[in-house]
This record gives structure tokens, C-alpha cells and sequence, in this order.
């Protein structure tokens, strides 16, 4: 709770700090206040057992993970983002800001007992990221990211709504634990309405966390926003929306698993590998490829919820760990190759495995990790996956998992192959020591999570 | 503790690679010759009965009850033995090249050992998989930094097959450790399972696919002839020596004591699929011009032969196929690295091209010839105790596949004398009449390979020793399952 306070006095310290022109101290003052944010968060560690406010929050070791989760990658982008918005715009000010305030709603949804809160935290976290994607004024692929987000979000959010409104009706709560005895004590004759609602519910979540066949608004707003808030969207966003999505599943429609929502979700989780990855196959742009295969990560993260069990919350931390810290570093080698050749192509790698060499192996550690190569964290969490969704018997899912995850091969080696077996004139790229201390604490947690798991797995 | 020092020992020597380039190569032989002494000394404190010895055990992630769990019993041992002694003979071969980069190549080769290594003595399910896959990605890049033309192509395709397999004896593997009671990935749990006949067919075909690809079996190869000639020469003796074993001890440790029932369901289509691809791989390899081709092929043919003996599964087969194996990779490393030796100088793969090296290069040429005939099995060389105690066991189960496998082998004797005639002897032309005798570590590499292959040839019965209680003692285990 007291790191939600913090992030919320910080962003409006932040925008302060911009109206009185003090640029140099923005960045080291949103990393300490975000810094002080996760020690307070991890200070709750088995402390928030009960829901507090009326019910409205429940600060467990769930919240507390995911919380912790977000606001270290939060800090791990920001430290890239050192001379990265000062290019794009005058007013940088306001991307720190409107970026923690996108991370208070996300500690919101990671933290809420209440579908009301669930909504509020989603609402703080969507319209700030429509701004975000947006914030290149004068440039048209951005517009347009921004207005397709726009329309799509407030879309899903419609349908999420109604979701919320209908399950209240039929169970004359917002309480996730009432809800929850709702269900309970209904073995039969749960209100048809609450099905709708569910359904509903479905569909709004999938829209947030870009699952097929609710992804559509995905590659086009990844690949027109700025690099650094697309390296947000793909990993923060994404996680918080998994958290959410698993904290209700899990709470107060487990009983209903498999009668009612499980084959819809689990036809999503299908559809989603598939059109993630194929697509993903056919890009040559690197970015739009990392958007596609974000869409693919969605369908292994649902693996957790489909086949909810004991593992499931473990699955999707380590799950989104990994992603995100690979992705960070994807992202942030991208930034320094868009600014040295201008493209984002696979052609635009060709050749640094000889001139930067560091760059190059901490982009391969990225590509291994998120194609799933052993010792890397990306296995670990592909693993946890497969166990998980194994535990419950869906062996055809994993058929369908392997078929991707080989797919999947293809196109992150590409890059590899670009870096390292391709030839092409290029001049060595410059990186600040910011990115090289981002880059290397990211490979390493990268590598330590694919060795040794228990690190972060035996918490929960 | 011991164990372990060998188990990472190569790890250490890899990274110690990455901190000079020029004495790169210097580093990685030394640290090979040091892993190679601290086998040699658990070889010394082995007792040769079918007992795990130098067990160690560690809870790893105990969510899922892996453990770091490695241990070495007989079979092993005869892995491990392969593995420590010929990496240092291919860094020696290498000792005349010079890479660009060195450091990383040398690095990724101690790289692989160390995942090798861990395939061979891992006793635990998730290990084993983790093994499988680190061995994997460093011969991966070495071929395709390292290779020649097309390599990007040929080694997606190497990659993309072996990485299929290997995500499906993941499934198998976590299939299993879902069944055991407790839920671990020991292998004595998974050996103790009782599965019934439909789950062992598909978990026969889960483990299946992965060590038929990675050995190959004929129709699973086709990755291979590519992959062997595009490869630098390192690249093909870690591919051909050490790699392709993986697949076999894989069948032998964790295919068949696992799902016996569904073994033997498949036994015959896949004793089928191995003497298919002895014949396929012989017939393609008597039309190959390119020499580096035709060893590749032949390789497949000797591994067809392997293959079928283990599946014949008796104690013939199995021993058959332990003591084949160090012999191969013995052999398979002396010729790629000859065939290395004669395209470096006279820079083509033609054989017709070739003729009368044996006139101004005697020492190759003995040396060659000894190595050729290690392969064919000539009585009194490696090949010949393997191959009989193989032929035996296929005999054992179908007297007809014997015949068709035995034929084969004569047609191999036939295609290696082959190339070794055009090759070596007739007439000189411009092409080789400046070709030089080998000298300096060629004589060195050349020369420990032929002597294997002679004491290895007279007096086998060491090797044999090592393995066979194991062996014996994991048949009858099988047996009793299948009485179960």
C-alpha cells in the first residue's frame, strides 16, 4: 500500500520538477522514489494477509510479487530512457510522469479485491497509456497508434464493464471474496447472467493483455509508439493484465473452471500461439516482430490460467519475469541500432557481432531466453508452463506449445544470424554506461534465473 | 566431489578461454588434458559392478523435485572415458589452423563438453534435458560461425530438427515426473514406473524422436550429411565423435528401461528404420565424390548398425554398442580429421581429382590406412569386436536383418578401399604432387588414434569390463518389468 502512496506523491513531485526546469534532476529522482516504492512494497512480504479499506485492496504476497515485478522494470526502463525522450519532445517531464502514474494503476490491478478497484486500476493504467503512445505530436505512425488504442481500449473497456455489472447483478457484490462464496455455494443454478458476465469479462482481459482474437490493435500500436513505452506496454502492462486476469480466475471462478470458462480459454490460448508466432515468422521489421511475438508470450502466460493449479502463480511470475527482462534488453539494443542506421530491420543487426561485441552477446542471452533455450530464465519459464498445463492433463496443448515454441526459433535466431553471420559495413555503436549497466544486470538475472529458479521460485 | 570437479571443471576452462585470444587454444588443451586426468583417476576408484558410484545430489528446484543429481556407473563411464579423451585429441587437431576469434571457438567447444558431460552422467530427468540442450547451442554456432558455404541455411535446419526432438522428450520427461508417486525426476522413480501399454506407445515416440534425430535414424538423417560437410572440422568430429552418441546412450538409459512395453510394441519398426538406413546411407555413400560426404554417410551407416543392435536388446547388442561406440568416435575423429588434412592441402572434396599421395606422404598413408581399416572392422582393429558382438545380436533376433546389415558392412570395406584407392594411390597429377607428409601435432593426433585403434583391436576386454555388469544388470531389469 505504501508503495502506491509513494509512486502517486512521486508523479506529481515529478511534474513539479518539470515546471521548474530542473531536467537533470527528473531521472534520478523518479529511480529513488521508485527505488524507495519497491523496498516499501517488498517490506510487505507476508504482512498483508486480510483486505483492507472496506475490502477494496488485499496486499498479499501475490500483489506483493507483481508489484515488485513492475517497479523493477519500470526502473530498468527508465534508466534506458537517459537522452531517449529529450529527443523526441520538449516536455520530458511529463513521460515520467504519465508513466508512474500508468504504474500506480498497475499496482492497483495487481492489488485489488474489489472489481471496482480492479476497473479504477485498469482505467489510471489505459488512458495514461494512450497518451504515452500518442506523445510524438508530429509524427503520423504515432497518432494513429494512439487513436487505434484509444478506440480499441474504450471498446474492451465497454465490454469489461458490462462483464463487471452483470456478475454484480447476479451475485449483488463487487467483492471478490463474496463473489467468490457465490459460486461456492451454487453448485447449480448460478444466475445465467453471471456467465454472460464472465464471458464479458473475458474478452475485456484478453483485449488488454493483446490475446488473439482481441490482438489486432497490437502490432500497429507497438511499432508507431515511441520504443521505450512499447518496451513498456509489452512487458509492465503485460504482466499487471496477467496478474489481474489470474488473481480473479483464481479467486472467484476456480469452481467454474471446468464446466464453463476453460475450453473458451483454452481455444483463446491456441489461437493466440498460433497467430502470435506465424505472424511473427513473416516480419522482417524486428520491432513488429517483437510485437507478434509478444502476442505468442500471452498465449504461453494463459497456459497458467487455463490449467489453474498450484503452480500457476509461480508460472506467471517467473513466466513474466523472464519476458520482461529479455524484452528490455531487446528493446533497448533496438533504440541504439534505430539511432546508429535508422532501421529497425533485421538487416540493420547485420554485422555487430564483430563490432560490438558485448551489445551482440546480450542481445543473443535476450533471444535464447525468450525463445526458450535452456539457462536462460525463458526456459525456466516455458518450463513452469508446460508443468503446469501438463498437471491438468492437457497434453494437446503442449503439442501445440512445442509446434510454436520450434516456430518460434526461427525468428528470434534471425536475429542472431543477422549479428553474427552476416556481414555489412557498420561503425561501432555507442552506449551510454546507464545502458551497459541495464544491459549486463538484465543478462545476468536473465542467466541466474535460468539457473538457479528457487532464487525467486520458493517465495510463494 | 570428484564428479563434480569433472562435471565443471570444463565450464571453468571455457571461461578461462574467453581471457586471451592468442593462447587460446594452449588454455583449451590444457584444460581438456585436465578433465581427460580427473576421468582417468575416477576410472582408478571405479569398481566395475553395476552399482551408481561418486553419486551426487542436490535439491535444485524443489517446487518440481529436481534435484542436481549425477552419478557414474559402467555405461557412463564409457561415455565419460569418450568424451574427456577425445576432446583433447580435437583441440590437438586443431593445433594447425588458426580461427578467426579463437577464444569464443575454443570456449564453446569446453562448453559443449561441459553439457556433454552432464548428458552422460545425469541421473535425474530435468538434468538430463538441461545437458541435452546446452550441448546443443554451442556446437550450433561453432558450425555456423566456423562453417563453409550455405552454413546459415544448413545449420537452422541442423538446429530447428534437433531443438523439435529434444521439446518432445521435454514433454515425455514431465510427463513422467507427473506420474511418479511424489513427484520427482529421479530416475529410479521414472524406472520403477508402471505405466500402461497406450501411454508407453506415445512416451516410446516422445523419447523416440529425439535421439533418432540426434543420432540419426534413417528417415530422421536429413539433417546430418549437410550439416557434417559444411562444418568446420572440429565442428564434424564433436558432431560425429561425441554428439551422435547422445542419442544412443539416450535409447539405452532412458528410452528403454522407461517404457518397455511401449519398446517393444515399436521394437521392430525401429530395428527396420536402423538396417533401412545402413543400406540408404551405404548406397549413397558409394556414389559420393566429395570425400568429407562420404564419411558422413558412412557414419550414418556404422550408427544404423549401432542403433539396431542396441534395439535387438540383449547383452550382445548392448555391449556390442557401448564398445562401438568409443570406437567410432575413435574412428570417425581420425577420418574427418585425414579428410581435414588432404582438402586443406589440396583444397577440393574430389576424390577424382586425388591419386599417388601415398607416394610422397608414407607416414599419412600408413596412418590413414590403419584408421580405414579401424573402420571396416578388419579383425585385430577396434572395429572388428563391436561390429561382431552387434552382427551377433541382430543375428539373435532376425537372421535375415544379420544378413542385410552383414552385407552392408562388406559393401562399407568396399566404398572405404574405394576412396582410399583414389585417393591415396594410382598415379600423381598436378594437383598432389605438392602435397607434404604430415608432421609436427598431425603425427601426434594420427598417431594416438592408430594406436587406439590397434590395443583397443588386440586386447578389448578391458573396455568391455567396464561396462558389463551394467548392462547385464539393466537387461534384466527390463526383463522384469516386462514380466511385471
Amino acid at each position: 500500500m505504501n508503495s502506491l502512496i509513494v509512486i502517486s506523491i512521486l508523479a506529481i513531485v515529478v511534474l513539479y520538477i518539470g515546471l521548474f526546469k530542473a531536467k537533470n534532476a527528473l531521472l534520478p529522482v523518479t529511480i529513488i522514489g521508485l527505488i524507495a516504492a519497491l523496498v516499501l512494497s517488498i517490506m510487505e512480504w507476508n504482512s498483508g494477509a486480510s483486505p483492507i479499506y472496506s475490502g477494496m485492496m488485499l496486499f498479499d504476497n501475490f500483489a506483493v510479487a507483481f508489484s515488485s515485478l513492475t517497479i523493477v522494470s519500470t526502473i530498468l526502463i527508465l534508466l534506458l530512457s537517459k537522452n531517449y525522450f529529450e529527443k523526441i519532445s520538449e516536455n520530458v517531464a511529463e513521460y515520467y510522469t504519465i508513466i508512474l502514474f500508468a504504474l500506480a494503476g498497475i499496482i492497483v490491478m495487481v492489488s485489488y479485491h474489489n472489481m471496482a478497484m480492479l476497473f479504477v486500476g485498469l482505467e489510471i493504467m489505459s488512458v495514461s497509456l494512450y497518451i504515452l503512445a500518442g506523445i510524438k505530436k508530429r509524427d503520423f505512425a504515432s497518432n494513429e497508434a494512439a487513436l487505434k488504442y484509444f478506440l480499441m481500449g474504450a471498446f474492451s473497456t465497454g465490454f469489461l464493464l458490462f462483464g463487471i455489472a452483470l456478475i454484480y447483478g447476479a451475485s449483488h457484490s463487487f467483492d471478490l471474496d463474496v463473489i467468490k462464496q457465490y459460486v461456492i455455494d451454487r453448485p447449480t443454478g448460478i444466475d445465467p447472467m453471471f456467465y454472460v458476465g464472465i464471458v464479458l469479462m473475458i474478452v475485456g482481459l484478453s483485449f488488454k493483455i493483446g490475446a488473439a482474437p482481441f490482438h489486432f490493435w497490437t502490432p500497429d500500436v507497438y511499432e508507431g509508439s515511441p520504443t521505450l513505452i512499447t518496451a513498456f506496454m509489452s512487458t509492465v502492462v503485460k504482466t499487471a493484465g496477467f496478474a489481474a486476469f489470474l488473481r480473479l480466475f483464481s479467486v472467484c471462478f476456480a469452481p467454474l473452471a471446468e464446466d464453463f470458462w476453460m475450453p473458451t480459454l483454452l481455444v483463446i490460448t491456441i489461437l493466440t500461439l498460433f497467430v502470435g508466432n506465424i505472424t511473427a515468422l513473416y516480419q522482417t521489421n524486428f520491432k513488429r516482430m517483437l510485437a507478434y511475438s509478444s502476442i505468442s508470450h500471452a498465449g504461453y502466460m494463459l497456459f497458467a490460467i487455463v490449467a489453474l493449479g498450484a503452480t500457476s502463480t509461480n508460472a506467471v511470475f517467473i513466466y513474466a519475469a523472464a519476458y520482461s527482462i529479455a524484452s528490455i534488453i531487446a528493446f533497448g539494443i533496438l533504440i541504439l541500432v534505430k539511432e546508429q542506421t535508422g532501421g529497425e530491420n533485421f538487416e540493420n543487426f547485420n554485422g555487430l557481432g564483430k563490432k560490438n561485441p558485448f551489445l551482440a552477446l546480450m542481445l543473443t542471452i535476450s533471444m535464447l531466453s525468450l525463445a526458450g533455450i535452456p539457462l536462460t530464465a525463458g526456459f525456466i519459464g516455458k518450463f513452469f508452463m508446460f508443468s503446469t498445463a501438463l498437471a491438468q492433463y492437457h497434453v494437446w496443448l503442449i503439442v501445440f506449445a512445442i509446434i510454436n515454441a520450434i516456430i518460434g526459433v526461427f525468428y528470434y535466431f534471425k536475429v542472431i544470424v543477422a549479428m553474427y553471420f552476416k556481414e555489412a559495413e557498420r561503425k561501432e555503436l555507442t552506449s551510454t554506461s546507464y545502458y551497459k549497466l541495464v544491459l549486463s544486470i538484465s543478462a545476468i538475472v536473465t542467466i541466474i534465473l535460468g539457473v538457479y529458479p528457487s532464487l525467486i521460485t520458493d517465495l510463494f | 566431489m570428484n564428479l563434480l570437479f569433472l562435471l565443471f571443471f570444463p565450464l571453468v576452462g571455457s571461461l578461462a578461454c574467453l581471457l586471451n585470444n592468442r593462447a587460446a587454444k594452449q588454455i583449451a588443451l590444457v584444460s581438456s588434458l585436465i578433465t581427460l586426468a580427473s576421468a582417468i583417476v575416477l576410472l582408478c576408484n571405479f569398481t566395475p559392478d553395476a552399482s551408481r558410484q561418486f553419486v551426487v545430489d542436490y535439491p535444485w528446484i524443489s517446487q518440481f523435485g529436481i534435484h542436481f543429481k549425477a552419478g557414474i556407473d559402467g555405461i557412463s563411464m564409457i561415455m565419460v572415458l569418450l568424451t574427456t579423451g577425445l576432446i583433447p585429441l580435437i583441440i590437438l587437431s586443431s593445433f594447425n589452423r588458426n580461427f578467426n576469434n579463437s577464444s569464443a571457438l575454443y570456449a564453446l567447444v569446453l562448453f559443449m563438453q561441459f553439457g556433454l558431460l552432464i548428458v552422460f552422467t545425469a541421473l535425474d530427468g530435468f538434468l538430463f534435458y538441461v545437458g541435452w540442450e546446452i550441448a546443443l547451442i554451442p556446437i550450433y554456432f561453432i558450425c555456423a560461425i566456423w562453417g563453409g558455404a550455405d552454413r546459415i541455411r544448413v545449420n537452422m535446419k541442423f538446429f530447428i530438427y534437433t531443438f523439435a526432438g529434444s521439446l518432445f522428450m521435454l514433454l515425455g520427461i514431465i510427463y513422467l515426473h507427473l506420474q511418479t508417486p511424489g513427484n520427482t525426476y529421479d530416475i529410479d522413480a521414472f524406472y520403477s514406473l508402471n505405466l500402461d501399454a497406450a501411454s508407453q506407445a506415445w512416451l516410446f515416440w516422445c523419447f523416440f524422436i529425439a535421439f533418432a534425430i540426434k543420432m540419426p535414424i534413417f528417415p530422421f538423417h536429413t539433417w546430418q550429411p549437410d550439416t557434417y560437410t559444411t562444418a568446420p572440422t572440429m565442428g564434424t568430429m564433436l558432431l560425429a565423435g561425441i554428439m551422435l552418441k547422445m542419442g544412443i546412450y539416450g535409447v539405452i538409459r532412458w528410452l528403454i528401461p522407461i517404457v518397455p512395453i511401449g519398446f517393444m510394441e515399436w521394437k521392430q519398426l525401429a530395428i527396420i528404420l536402423s538396417i533401412i538406413g545402413i543400406v540408404y546411407a551405404s548406397i549413397i555413400a558409394f556414389k559420393q565424390k566429395e570425400i568429407k560426404r562420404l564419411v558422413a554417410y558412412s557414419s550414418i551407416a556404422h550408427v544404423g548398425l549401432i542403433a539396431a543392435g542396441i534395439f535387438a536388446w540383449n547383452a550382445a547388442g548392448v555391449q556390442g554398442a557401448m564398445i562401438q561406440m568409443l570406437n567410432h568416435g575413435i574412428n570417425v575423429v581420425g577420418l574427418f580429421f585425414a579428410m581435414d588434412i588432404i582438402i586443406n592441402r589440396l583444397n577440393t572434396q574430389d576424390s577424382s581429382l586425388m591419386g599417388g599421395i601415398a607416394k610422397i606422404a608414407p607416414k599419412f598413408a600408413i596412418a590413414l590406412l590403419i584408421v580405414i581399416l579401424g573402420t571396416v572392422a578388419l579383425p585385430l582393429t577396434n572395429g572388428f569386436i563391436g561390429e561382431f558382438l552387434l552382427l551377433n545380436a541382430v543375428y539373435q533376433y532376425q537372421i535375415w536383418f544379420a544378413a542385410i546389415a552383414g552385407l552392408t558392412i562388406i559393401f562399407g570395406a568396399v566404398y572405404m578401399l574405394r576412396m582410399y584407392k583414389h585417393v591415396m594411390q594410382g598415379e600423381l597429377n598436378e594437383l598432389t604432387s605438392s602435397f607434404k607428409d604430415i608432421k609436427g601435432t598431425e603425427v601426434l593426433v594420427m598417431g594416438i588414434i592408430c594406436a587406439l585403434i590397434i590395443v583397443i583391436g588386440v586386447y578389448p576386454k578391458p573396455i568391455l569390463n567396464i561396462s558389463a555388469a551394467a548392462v547385464d544388470t539393466l537387461i534384466a531389469q527390463v526383463n522384469n518389468k516386462l514380466a511385471f
